[in-house]
């Protein structure tokens, strides 16, 4: 079980938390005329990465924020958790 | 019969208590503090099992955990548990045990056949022989097989006892009590760490219990004792015998059963049997010391075969002499140990060792205690059937090829040892790359992943000075980093005796013209043999040897064999054994009941139950629940003898006529707040909410970016900036998510809080003709006329002094109200509406009335928004805005949601208009067709129409826009069931929907 460290309240199981899917894809703004491939990407295309993947997870048992975490996808190890508005360099 | 092999003194066991038990039906006795195993040794008790494959008569191996042979069904107080090792079973008064894997009996076992059809029984026979033909394999092949085969037998019963789980987190975690455990645990201590420390057996202290050493002045035994009873007193401090850390998981989670009832004659009160401890430790220290593992020769299996250092742990902690007539044989220090402690109980035994010329401390004292001891001398095999009768030995060339005349001795038991092989389980399962020590020859941990570090014979380390320095060490800088207290610790003095290097030989040659059976994994029957066709048959990588040999692959995971397997492979591949490589670790270590990792969730308790405030209102009116999620719902109320149909029918029928009343606070319930949250719902819902006024309802349907429908229902305006949104029961906590993601990362800039009031309100639906009249009854002092309260209205009113939200929306299609009181006071709602709405003929009605009037209005619920459909599927495109932008809008331009020919709702009534359609049933052109037969739609709900007193379905169908009038058939194989079927509107009554605004 993962030891997720949720920047609003500390260390806490994985059991607390719900996945949420990659972080890193970004909305197309409300409005905005899209293609059909940049819609397609948003909505289903994923890399499924081996190893360094930021990724999004909600705290739902706790502070019900949703935070990035970033994680290998292969070992588990985590190595840095961002609040949702954090931006990740 | 007495315990004749028990000695007069010595040992751990309480003598003062006797306890009688029963094996095989038959009656003896043992002590307190006995095993299963000791007790059955005292009274010379050697054959307890046959063997997987070829029936064997199988004995004692060991002495714990690495036991591969002596698995028992065990009975106790009324209850049967299988695959129990009798070496780990303690004694209690009253234990019955049987052996498993033979029939009738275990003396005579007539699958003991296969013993002498060995030769068609290799390697792989499973996989040859029963493929063909493939018709077989069910009817013929495999019932036999598990009849044959297998180990003990379930208990079919409903198991009563209890289980529990704990979360714990400490500072440092120790698993094992030997010298390093305590050791460390010690250090951690005293520099105040939480510590925990886990010792599988009932008495810590690991090989200090059976180990001739003396530490700071006393004996290794009794320093143990002293640090264990310090340990005990000190409040950051956990010490827990009887529990195995069976796996080491990510983020240093590591997973302990404790057996807390098991050495019992039967659970106390209040008391789990076994308790599953979830722990997260900051640091852990392995100590689980080491195994002794054997060396191989012919017949090596026959009861009476076990190991040295088991034979020692049953004298000196139990007082069993396992022989009389011993012969020990040993490539190393250990088989002398054992001889010596055989000496000093007055039995003479004879020491075969492999090497030449050994010298060492242990051996001089043997050779002083004038021990028979014969060098470059090795058991060929062992002779008896049911038991060691005597063995054939032989002088050893040096090379260890050739074989000198073979000699046969008598003797009662072989004791055997081939060095020590370190319990690298937990290291392994953290994800530590192993590594080969040569010296040793054997696998160690390597470098650390995870906050991991192996201590002592676990590590590779057999010197008792070495490992005590190495762990106080450990133990207190370990802590210091946490703690940063420094407590020095004087580390006592070690008197043991040196040995010497052990000898590289693992397994005698077969003598000329004979073929013994030399196992290798006695648990599963694999013999040398084995291996060998395995390798022949091209089989390469040391994880398919396994699979094909099946080669540690039993309950007792190879402890005993995985080296000695790995040692052939090399040799026959001509690599070295880290070229060759282990087979992955993988928890558990050691079995764990499957009662102890499900723990409290069982049946009812495996979810919550979650409960109306008007629940035992509910309860004593007749209700027959039904589960909706986590929910429980009345599903109707029964008046004598009724069925569910009959009930349901005058429910729905009385809503039509006069009122009906239901209880809808299962109905999922978000408070939202904020100057944008009209812009909100705005984005989220496919329809506009930014003009709806304050005191009004709208319906609304919300998507996913996909552009399936995620969930509808109701959002009102309570005043300016506040809305009280529904949501289906099912999808409540799904669609808080949804909101707080769009809130939290996507629009982060709207000005809006949401938060779940799912529980804070508890609501009534009243609804039929008569509800209105009921409402200004109940609401005197309000205005509910259809001017005063039109449809889609909101206002606050006065209920008998308690403040109520009234909501004037519908889902049964009749004119209907919702009210909402503060969840303390639901039960007073409910009591006044039914008091009052007694002249207006009021029945409360369940989920299947409120179902039967949903589906013959053609609304739809969970059944058609099932994670399918498009908001155009429902009949509910009107509702999407053709303006605005909003969540998933993009995707409903996708080629197959815009096709002229898309599925959508239906109606759909059987032609004789008797017949009950099954949900789920196929909509078919032709009946006759050829399977499989194309699928035009499915009926996604099915009633009984009160209004038309006939069947009626409501069905998702391929074209279903221009398919109203056709005929087709509702087929379900699963009910057996053809029924011609006419297509028709969904809205089956009232189709302009005039009764909700009347």
């Amino acid at each position: 079980m993962l030891y997720i460290n949720c920047p609003h309240c500390g260390m806490r199981s994985q059991n607390e938390f719900s996945y949420g899917g990659d972080a890193s894809v970004k909305r197309p703004k409300l409005n905005k005329e899209v293609s059909d491939q940049e819609w397609d990407d948003f909505v289903y295309n994923r890399k499924s990465l081996r190893g360094k993947h930021l990724e999004l997870w909600q705290h739902i048992s706790g502070c019900r924020q949703w935070i990035k975490v970033e994680r290998d996808t292969a070992t588990h190890e985590i190595f840095r958790t961002f609040k949702a508005d954090e931006e990740v360099a | 019969m007495s315990q004749a092999f028990r000695i007069n003194i010595g040992g751990l066991v309480n003598r003062e208590k006797e306890l009688s038990f029963k094996f095989n039906g038959k009656s003896y006795f043992g002590y307190e503090g006995d095993t299963l195993a000791s007790a059955l040794l005292a009274n010379g008790v050697h054959l307890v099992g046959r063997s997987f494959k070829y029936h064997r008569p199988r004995g004692f191996f060991g002495a714990g955990v690495d036991e591969p042979y002596a698995i028992v069904q065990l009975y106790r107080n009324g209850e049967t548990e299988p695959n129990v090792k009798a070496t780990e079973q303690e004694l209690f008064e009253g234990l019955e045990a049987k052996s498993v894997n033979c029939w009738p009996s275990v003396n005579f076992d007539i699958g003991a056949i296969n013993n002498f059809l060995k030769i068609f029984l290799p390697a792989g026979f499973y996989y040859k022989t029963f493929m063909w033909p493939k018709s077989f394999w069910y009817r013929i092949y495999e019932p036999f097989i598990r009849k044959a085969a297998g180990l003990g037998v379930a208990s079919t019963k409903h198991d009563n006892e209890r289980y529990e789980h704990k979360y714990e987190y400490c500072d440092l975690l120790i698993a094992g009590s030997g010298p390093s455990g305590l050791a460390s645990a010690y250090a951690a201590a005293k520099n105040g760490a939480k510590v925990i420390l886990a010792e599988d057996k009932p008495r810590f202290g690991g090989s200090l219990l059976t180990s001739d050493v003396n530490i700071g002045n006393q004996s290794g035994k009794d320093w143990a004792e002293g640090i264990i009873t310090e340990l005990k007193t000190m409040p950051n401090v956990v010490v827990k015998n009887r529990s195995q850390i069976f796996g080491y998981y990510d983020h240093n989670m590591l997973v302990m059963s404790e057996k807390v009832s098991d050495h019992l004659p039967a659970t106390k009160k209040y008391h789990p049997n076994k308790r599953l401890w979830y722990i997260r430790a900051k640091e852990v220290l392995i100590s689980s010391g080491s195994i002794e593992r054997p060396i191989v020769f012919g017949n090596n299996d026959t009861p009476g075969v076990m190991l040295s250092s088991a034979a020692k742990e049953y004298l000196k902690v139990y007082g069993v002499l396992v022989g009389r007539k011993p012969l020990v044989f040993t490539n190393n220090d250990s088989g002398y140990e054992t001889a010596i402690e055989f000496k000093k109980n007055g039995v003479d035994s004879i020491v075969l060792d492999s090497r030449k010329n050994p010298e060492s401390e242990i051996i001089d004292e043997a050779k002083n205690l004038g021990i028979n001891i014969k060098n470059s001398y090795v058991v060929v095999a062992a002779q008896g059937y049911k038991k060691v009768k005597s063995a054939d030995i032989a002088k050893i060339s040096e090379d260890k090829k050739q074989l000198g005349e073979i000699e046969n001795i008598q003797c009662d038991c072989i004791c055997v040892s081939g060095f020590w092989t370190p319990t690298i389980h937990l290291a392994s399962q953290s994800g530590n790359k192993t590594k080969f020590k040569e010296e040793i020859d054997a696998f160690v941990p390597g470098q650390s992943k995870q906050n991991e570090i192996t201590l002592g014979a676990a590590n590779g380390v057999f010197s008792l000075d070495e490992t005590l320095k190495t762990s106080f060490k450990a133990g207190s800088e370990l802590s210091k980093k946490i703690t940063e207290n420094d407590n020095k610790i004087a580390i006592p003095n070690v008197v043991e005796k040196k040995s010497s290097q052990h000898d590289k030989f693992w397994c005698v040659p077969l003598p000329k013209g004979k073929n013994y059976k030399r196992f290798l994994d006695f648990q599963n029957d694999v013999a040398v043999s084995d291996v060998e066709i395995a390798l022949r048959e091209g089989y390469r990588s040391i994880e398919h040897v396994k699979r094909y040999t099946t080669l540690g692959m039993a309950t007792d995971q190879g402890k005993t064999s995985n080296l000695n397997g790995l040692q052939l492979v090399s040799e026959i591949e001509n690599k070295v054994v880290p070229a060759v490589g282990h087979t992955t670790f993988r928890p558990p270590y050691t079995p764990v009941s499957i009662g102890a990792i499900v723990g409290r969730e069982v049946g009812k308790h495996s979810k919550p139950t979650r409960k109306s405030p008007m629940h035992e209102w509910h309860e004593k009116n007749n209700a027959i629940f039904v589960d909706a999620g986590v929910w429980l719902r009345p599903r109707y109320y029964k008046r004598g003898n009724e069925n569910l149909f009959e009930a349901s029918k005058r429910e729905a029928k009385n809503v039509r006529t006069n009122v009906g009343v239901c209880d809808v606070t299962t109905l999922g319930k978000i408070d939202i707040k904020g100057p944008d949250a009209a812009e909100l719902l705005n984005r989220v819902y496919t329809n506009a909410w930014l003009k709806l006024p304050v005191g009004k309802a709208r319906y609304g349907v919300m998507l996913r970016e996909d552009g399936i429908v995620m969930d509808d229902g109701t959002t009102t305006r309570i005043s300016e900036n506040h809305y009280h949104m529904t949501t289906t029961t099912a999808q409540a906590a799904n669609v808080l998510s949804h909101l707080e993601y769009y809130l939290q990362l996507v629009w982060p800039e709207l000005n809006v809080n949401v938060v779940s009031t799912t529980e804070q309100w508890a609501g009534a639906a009243i609804a039929g003709p008569k509800s209105r009249d009921l409402l200004q009854k109940l609401f005197p002092n309000s205005d509910v006329s259809n001017e005063g309260l039109p449809f889609m209205g909101y206002m606050e009113g006065d209920l008998f002094g308690v403040k109520a939200r009234i909501f004037r929306i519908s889902f049964s299609g009749e004119l209907a109200y919702e009210v909402n009181v503060e969840s303390d006071y639901g039960n007073f709602m409910w009591k006044k509406i039914m008091e009052v709405g007694e002249e207006f003929k009021i029945q409360p009605y369940g989920t299947e009335a409120l179902s039967t009037l949903r589906i013959e209005m053609g609304h739809v619920a969970g059944s058609e928004l099932d994670g399918r459909t498009i908001p155009y599927d429902n009949a509910l495109e009107g509702l999407v805005s053709k303006k605005k932008d909003f969540i998933g809008k993009r995707s409903l331009k996708r080629s197959a949601f815009t096709a002229q020919n898309r599925q959508r709702i239906v109606g759909v009534v059987p032609l004789d208009k008797q017949t009950s359609i099954p949900e789920g049933s196929h909509l078919v052109k032709d009946d006759k067709a050829a399977l499989p037969n194309p699928k035009l739609g499915h009926i996604s709900a099915s009633c009984w129409s009160v209004e038309y007193d006939n069947p009626f379905s409501l069905a998702i169908l391929k074209d279903g826009k221009n398919m109203i009038g056709q005929k087709l058939f509702a087929m379900s194989p699963l009910k057996n069931k053809v029924i011609p079927v006419e297509i028709v509107s969904s809205h089956y009554v009232d189709p302009k929907g005039e009764r909700v605004r009347s």
